[in-house]
C-alpha cells in the first residue's frame, strides 16, 4: 500500500486493538453480520428454543466428555474376577474422583437431553415445513447431524463395558451380518476379533472421543452456515425476506442479537432447571437414561434377560424386531431413519406451516407422532405376542406417513397465507 | 511458440494427475483399513481348545469358550435324536442347505457323532445367547404341534430344535452355526480344528 498514509484509528486503546485485529481477521465484521445484521422472524414461539438448546448440550457433552477421558480407561479385557479395566475406571470415576459422579451424570443425562431437544427440533421442522424450499440442504445436513449423533450415542454407550454395553454392541454389530456375502467377514473386521472384545472397545473409544465428534462439529457448522444463508423459517411458514422496508431490512424481522440471544438464554435457564433436577435427583430416570443391567460388568456368557437400547433408539428397535426376517428387519430400520432425508421431495404441498395446511396433513402428522412414540414404548417391551402385533401396526403407520405423502399432499386443500407474520397460537 | 493455452492438453494433465492421486489415496487407505482386521494376537488367542466330555451326562449341556464365543456341547439322548425327524415341516432350513457348518455336520443331527451336538452359542439373528429349553411341551414357547425341546433366544424370540435348526416365523434366518471340531479320542473334543494339527502348526 505504498503511497497511502497510515491514519490512527479513532477511539481509545481497546478500539485500536480491535481495529488492529479486524485489519488482520474480520472478527467484528463476522460478529456484526451473524448477530446484529442477521434478521430473524419476529414470531418465534416455544418450538424455536430447541436448536440453541442442542448447541448448549453439544458444548456440555464436549466439556464433560473431555473430563471423563481424563479418568476413563478403554480396557475391555475381563479379569479373573469378571471385571474389566474400563468398568473399574467408570466405578472409579463414580466413587473416588472428586466430582466424578457429577461429571459422568451430566454426560449421561446430556446424551438423553441431546436426543430430546433434537427430536423436538425435528418435530418443529415437520410442523412448520422447515424442510421445504429453500431449506432442503439445511434439513438434509440436519439429518446427517442426527445420524452422527446416533453413532456417537451408540459408541458412548459401549464404553462403560457393562453387560448391556456388551450385548448392545453385539446386537448392533451383528446387524451388519445381514449384508449378503460380505456380512460375516465384515463383522470380524468391525470387531477386530471373533467376538466383541477389547479391540472393539478400543476402536469404539477412538470413534467416540475423536472421529465422530469432529464430524459432528463440522456438520453443525455447515448446518448453521446453511441456516444463515437461507434464514430461519417461522411458525407462519412465509418468507420474511419478501417484505422489506426502505432500509432493506425485512419488515417482520428483528436482529438476532439482542432479541433472540436473550430469548435463547431464557430457554437455557428453564432447560437448566429441568436438566439439573434429573442429574441430581434421578440420574438413571428409573432405568430410562441409564439401564440397570449396565451396572453389571460385561459378561460374554450371560445375555441380559431383556435387551433394549436406551429410549432414544427404541422406536427403530421396535421396527427391527417387528420384522420376522433379519435382512428386511435391518433394512427397514435403516430406512426408517433415512426416510427423513427425503421429506423435502415427498411433501408436495406448496404451503409450509401446518397452520395453513389441511386437516389431512394434521391427521397424518399426529398419526406419525403417535406411531413414533408408540414404537418407542414398544421397543422397551419384550418382543412377544401383542407387543409385536402393535409394533407391526405402528410401523406400518410410520412408513405410510412417508410413502403415501406424495399422494395425500398433492392436491391438499390449504388455507390462504397471511401477507405478514402473525402472532396467533 | 504459440501464446495460446492448449486447453485439451491442460485438461488431460489435470485429469491424469487427479487420477494418479486417487490411486495413491486408495493405496494409502490400505493400512488404515486392514488395521481393523483381527490382529495376530487375536488370531493366536483364537487357537483350538480341548474339552473333556467324559463327565457330560446324557441330556445335559456344557458351555466352553472359543474365540470369545460360548460353544454349546450337548450330550443328546436317544429320544432327543429320534424326535429330530418330526420337526422338518416346521423348520426353515431342515437340511442345513443355507446354514453355516462343516461338511461333516451337514446332516439331520448336525454332528460328527450324533450323540454330541457342538454349536456356536450365538443366535444367527443378532448374536444373543439362546437358552437351553430341552424339556418338551413347554407352553410358553409356541410351535405348531407343541414345543419339541431345543433352544430359545430371549432377545427376539428365535427358536431352534435339538440340532440347532431354526424354526419358521422367527427373526433368525439360519440354523445355529457349528464350529470346526474333531474328536481327539472318545472323550476329548477339540474345538476349532477339523483335522489333527500337523507338527509345528498350532
Amino acid at each position: 500500500m505504498a503511497g497511502e498514509t497510515y491514519t490512527q484509528p479513532a477511539g481509545g486503546r481497546w478500539a485500536r486493538i480491535g481495529a488492529w485485529i479486524d485489519a488482520r481477521l474480520p472478527v467484528s465484521k463476522f460478529y456484526k453480520a451473524q448477530l446484529l445484521d442477521y434478521y430473524a422472524p419476529k414470531n418465534f414461539n416455544i418450538w424455536y428454543f430447541f436448536g440453541s438448546l442442542a448447541l448448549v448440550v453439544l458444548v456440555l457433552q464436549l466439556a464433560t466428555g473431555i473430563w471423563l477421558t481424563m479418568f476413563y480407561k478403554p480396557d475391555g479385557v475381563i479379569d479373573g474376577e469378571g471385571f474389566s479395566g474400563a468398568f473399574r475406571s467408570v466405578e472409579y470415576i463414580m466413587r473416588e474422583v472428586s466430582g466424578g459422579w457429577l461429571i459422568r451424570y451430566l454426560h449421561s443425562t446430556g446424551a438423553s437431553a441431546f436426543f430430546l431437544v433434537v427430536y423436538l427440533h425435528m418435530l418443529r421442522g415437520l410442523m412448520y415445513g422447515s424442510y421445504k424450499k429453500p431449506r432442503e440442504l439445511l434439513w438434509i445436513v440436519g439429518v446427517l447431524v442426527y445420524f452422527a449423533l446416533m453413532a456417537e450415542a451408540f459408541f458412548g454407550y459401549v464404553l462403560p463395558w457393562g453387560n448391556m454395553s456388551y450385548w448392545g454392541a453385539q446386537v448392533i454389530v451383528n446387524l451388519f451380518g445381514a449384508i449378503p456375502w460380505i456380512g460375516p467377514d465384515l463383522i470380524d473386521w468391525i470387531r477386530g476379533d471373533y467376538s466383541i472384545a477389547d479391540a472393539t472397545l478400543n476402536r469404539f473409544f477412538a470413534l467416540h472421543v475423536v472421529a465422530v465428534p469432529l464430524i459432528l462439529l463440522a456438520l453443525v457448522v455447515v448446518h448453521l452456515w446453511a441456516l444463515r444463508t437461507v434464514g430461519s423459517n417461522n411458525p407462519d411458514g412465509i418468507e420474511i425476506k419478501e417484505k422489506k422496508g426502505s432500509d432493506g431490512k425485512p419488515l417482520d424481522g428483528i436482529p438476532f442479537h439482542p432479541y433472540y440471544t436473550v430469548k435463547d438464554v431464557f430457554g437455557v435457564g428453564i432447560f437448566g432447571i429441568v436438566f439439573a433436577s434429573i442429574v441430581f435427583f434421578m440420574p438413571t430416570l428409573a432405568g430410562l437414561f441409564l439401564e440397570l443391567p449396565n451396572f453389571e460388568p460385561a459378561n460374554p456368557l450371560s445375555t441380559p434377560e431383556h435387551i433394549a437400547p436406551v429410549w432414544y433408539f427404541t422406536p427403530y428397535y421396535a421396527i427391527l424386531r417387528a420384522v420376522p426376517d433379519k435382512l428386511s428387519g435391518a433394512l427397514l430400520m435403516g430406512l426408517a431413519v433415512f426416510a427423513f432425508a427425503f421429506l423435502p421431495w415427498l411433501d408436495r404441498s406448496p404451503v409450509k406451516s401446518m397452520r395453513y395446511r389441511s386437516k389431512v396433513w394434521l391427521y397424518a402428522l399426529t398419526a406419525f407422532v403417535i406411531a413414533f412414540c408408540g414404537l418407542g414404548y414398544l421397543g422397551m417391551k419384550p418382543a412377544q405376542g401383542t407387543y409385536v402385533i402393535m409394533a407391526r401396526i405402528l410401523g406400518a403407520v410410520y412408513f405410510l406417513f412417508f410413502l403415501a405423502m406424495p399422494i395425500y399432499t398433492r392436491n391438499e386443500r390449504t388455507r390462504p397465507l397471511p401477507e405478514r407474520l402473525t402472532y396467533h397460537a | 511458440m504459440s501464446d495460446e493455452v492448449d486447453k485439451s492438453r491442460r485438461h488431460f494433465l489435470t485429469a491424469a494427475t487427479a487420477g494418479m492421486g486417487a490411486v495413491g489415496v486408495v493405496f494409502t487407505a490400505v493400512p488404515f483399513v486392514t488395521s481393523w482386521a483381527p490382529s495376530e494376537r487375536a488370531k493366536a488367542l483364537g487357537a483350538p481348545v480341548e474339552v473333556d466330555v467324559s463327565k457330560l451326562e446324557a441330556g445335559a449341556m456344557m458351555t466352553v469358550m472359543w474365540r470369545g464365543n460360548p460353544i454349546y456341547i450337548v450330550h443328546r439322548t436317544r429320544e432327543m435324536l429320534d424326535q429330530l425327524a418330526t420337526n422338518d415341516g416346521n423348520l426353515r432350513d431342515p437340511a442345513s442347505e443355507e446354514s453355516d457348518q462343516p461338511a461333516y455336520a451337514k446332516n439331520e443331527a448336525r454332528a460328527r457323532d450324533p450323540q454330541y451336538l457342538v454349536l456356536i452359542g450365538t443366535c444367527t439373528h443378532l448374536g444373543c445367547l439362546p437358552k437351553s429349553r430341552f424339556e418338551p411341551g413347554t407352553v410358553d414357547i409356541d410351535v405348531p404341534g407343541g414345543w419339541p425341546g431345543g433352544f430359545f433366544c430371549p432377545c427376539h424370540g428365535s427358536k431352534f430344535d435339538m440340532a440347532g435348526r431354526v424354526f419358521k416365523d422367527v427373526p433368525a434366518p439360519l440354523n445355529l452355526r457349528v464350529p470346526p471340531y474333531r474328536f481327539k479320542d472318545a472323550a476329548t473334543l477339540v474345538i476349532g480344528l477339523d483335522e489333527p494339527a500337523q507338527k509345528g502348526v498350532a
